[in-house]
């Protein structure tokens, strides 16, 4: 199947250089990053994770969002998703692959990466998060390539690729919540310290991979002769609706118990981000730019006229997308950081460099993703001729 | 033809699996010689100090000013190569001094004795008896060593900094560039840091297996006292009773093992 990645028109080739030209300046930028060190970013003493760390965070969410059209198809036999598993399964493969470059990059010394596997630690959190990106990546590579050649040829795919399918539903679960809990059991970052960060993860994770999904429908609508389908769409938009509503339930919880219990190391973080704190307040319009975009996206996609509208169900899924990558992307990291332990306030802004580094690692992950629907798309488009 | 290229693949495919586990392989045979744990034994100096879990009290009423304690920091500081930097964002610090609301968040009140709020307060890596940063390391680059100290193997050290997220008291610094063209007079006694890992206080373990006390402790004239916190007969342990004594953040449940006389 590989040869259709390699046959494409003039807007095909157009979109690969592009981004392959964003994916050669951020691997520029990353090799002075390598000979200058981490220095270069924003990040510090006080703030020791920053954009990458958060790109990532977000970034398994979306990969995690992929299993919404595996389970309905093969645990409830909604068959309407048979159409576009695949799509969900290859976003996940190039989410993933964002994800394990965002770690990669944000390593001070990546040439010892291989320390993790030499000397296997099961106490620490991030060992488990290595086996479980590395093992859904393997099962959704195994799984879509599989079922993608089934279909071209007209078959099953074989038989023992099933019990692959249905362990990649739990471990989809797997790899956003043990993300989370690589935040959620440290002692002293109250922002992280919360039972409930799991479930926020998820719950954003399901919003944001679907309205990915339904946008990269919407486009493949408009460019190719496959129709993924308006009731593949549709069913997605219904469940962005109510993941995006249980994410901002969530957020209210933590405001709730954070102000009601009125306990400084609670609402210190919360403070920082959305009121700013000791005269700090650098992320305080994002982070009500990401409530509005959420609460305004729940306003479009609950009213069944705006989410059968193919207009305000797209502005809905970028709504939605966007005030969760803020969300996620900026402010998750730094608040946990935010006050440091020693209650100082050290605010943390992204440099140039680590921006354009941030750029070519999404460039990458667009481009896999490019490659990997529209071998995706030729075989559709071949097996409906 | 189409066989052939499938052979050739088969080929090819079983050739990379073969170059590729070499390394494996290799490590996996050098390693034990036999399958034993290859634990290097170091030999113990004679005069070497040893105890089950080092710890430090810290008689604050000693220090008036800051400038009370520059000594201390400087010693430290010097002795382990710990670079100057202009750039705040890439300070490094073992050793240093802070106000009592910044080392004690959560115990400050409006009302304290005008000296305890304006004296200043030495912090540094507090070698927990439950540390987090041991277990967030995923390499075991950060350990607890058998004389209770947290240390560092700065070799082993990926810079992944969930140790830095994990440390409720600030205590680790990264490299977050090379440091060497910042250290104002190099100790060839003790190695400098290569850009991209963490380190943080050692609670001077590389003195005490000379037989010496920390830098801070001989520079402190006394108001550091250091021991064996599990050996009732240690100077630690009778400054402890007689003295009542806080520690950072113990509600953490990680057991700091530095204490301090307010």
């Amino acid at each position: 199947m590989l040869e259709y990645a390699v046959k494409g028109s003039k807007r095909y080739w157009g979109l690969i250089f592009a981004l392959g030209a964003i994916v050669g300046l951020g691997a520029l930028t990353w090799l002075y990053q390598l000979s200058f060190g981490l220095g270069i970013t924003g990040m510090s003493r006080d703030v020791s994770w920053g954009f990458y760390i958060a790109q990532f965070t977000f970034l398994v969410g979306v990969a995690a969002g992929g299993v919404m059209v595996v389970l309905p198809y093969y645990l409830h036999d909604y068959k309407a998703f048979g159409r576009i598993t695949i799509l969900g399964e290859f976003l996940a493969i190039a989410a993933l692959v964002m994800c394990l470059l965002f770690i990669f990059v944000d390593l001070g010394q990546p040439m010892r990466m291989l320390n993790v596997l030499f000397y296997p630690t099961p106490n620490s959190v991030l060992f488990w998060d290595m086996i479980v990106l590395n093992g859904y990546l393997f099962l959704n590579v195994v799984i879509g390539w599989n079922v993608l050649q089934a279909e071209r040829h007209g078959t099953h795919y074989p038989m023992w690729v099933k019990p692959l399918i249905y362990l990649s539903i739990p471990w989809a679960i797997s790899i956003h919540t043990v993300t989370a809990y690589l935040y959620a059991g440290l002692p002293g970052r109250h922002f992280w310290l919360t039972a409930i960060l799991a479930p926020r993860f998820l719950s954003s994770a399901f919003a944001s991979g679907p309205a990915l999904l339904i946008l990269l429908c919407m486009i493949i609508r408009k460019v190719t002769k496959f129709d993924p389908g308006w009731e593949q769409i549709q069913s997605l938009a219904k469940i962005v609706t109510y993941a995006i509503i249980l994410n901002v339930f969530f957020f209210l919880c933590e405001v709730f118990t954070a102000f009601y219990s009125n306990i400084p190391g609670h609402m210190d973080p919360l403070i920082y981000l959305f009121a700013g704190l000791h005269g700090h307040g650098t992320y305080v319009p994002w982070m009500w730019a990401s409530l509005s975009m959420m609460v305004l996206g729940i306003i479009l996609l609950v009213p069944p006229v705006t989410r059968r509208n193919p207009l305000t169900l797209t502005a809905a899924c970028l709504l939605v997308f966007f005030g969760a990558w803020i969300d996620k992307g900026m402010g998750m990291i730094a608040a946990g950081f935010t006050p440091n332990p020693l209650h100082e306030v050290t605010e943390y802004v992204p440099t140039g460099p680590e921006l354009m580094i941030t750029l070519g690692v999404w460039a990458t992950g667009f481009l896999i993703l490019t490659v990997l629907f529209k071998i995706a798309v030729s075989v559709k488009e071949e097996v409906r001729v | 033809m189409k066989s052939s290229r499938r052979r050739f693949l088969k080929l090819a495919g079983i050739a990379a699996l073969g170059i590729g586990s070499r390394p494996v392989l290799d490590a996996a045979f050098a390693a034990g010689g036999g399958g034993a744990a290859p634990e290097a034994k170091v030999r113990r100096q004679p005069e070497a100090l040893t105890a089950k879990q080092w710890a430090m009290v810290i008689d604050t009423r000693r220090f008036e000013s800051a400038a009370d304690m520059e000594p201390l920091i400087e010693a430290c500081h010097a002795i382990h190569n710990v670079p100057h930097f202009e750039n705040k964002r890439h300070e490094i610090k073992w050793i240093w001094e802070t106000e009592y609301q910044h080392a004690f968040p959560g115990k400050e009140n409006d009302y304290l004795p005008y000296e305890v709020k304006e004296r200043q307060y030495l912090v540094l890596c507090n070698h927990c008896e439950n540390p987090p940063c041991v277990r967030a390391c995923p390499t075991k680059a950060t350990f607890k060593n058998e004389n209770g100290i947290v240390i560092m193997d700065f070799h082993r050290c990926i810079g992944c900094r969930f140790c830095m997220a994990a440390c409720p008291f600030g205590a680790r610094s990264f490299n977050f560039r090379d440091p060497r063209p910042f250290i104002a007079e190099t100790n060839k006694k003790f190695p400098t840091r290569a850009k991209g890992v963490v380190e943080k206080c050692n609670f001077c373990a590389e003195r005490l297996a000379e037989g010496k006390m920390p830098a801070c402790v001989e520079a402190s004239d006394g108001a550091l006292v250091f021991g064996d916190l599990y050996d009732p007969q240690s100077e630690v342990r009778q400054v402890l009773t007689e003295n009542y004594t806080i520690r950072r953040k113990q509600e953490l449940g990680t057991s700091p093992a530095v204490y301090y006389i307010v």
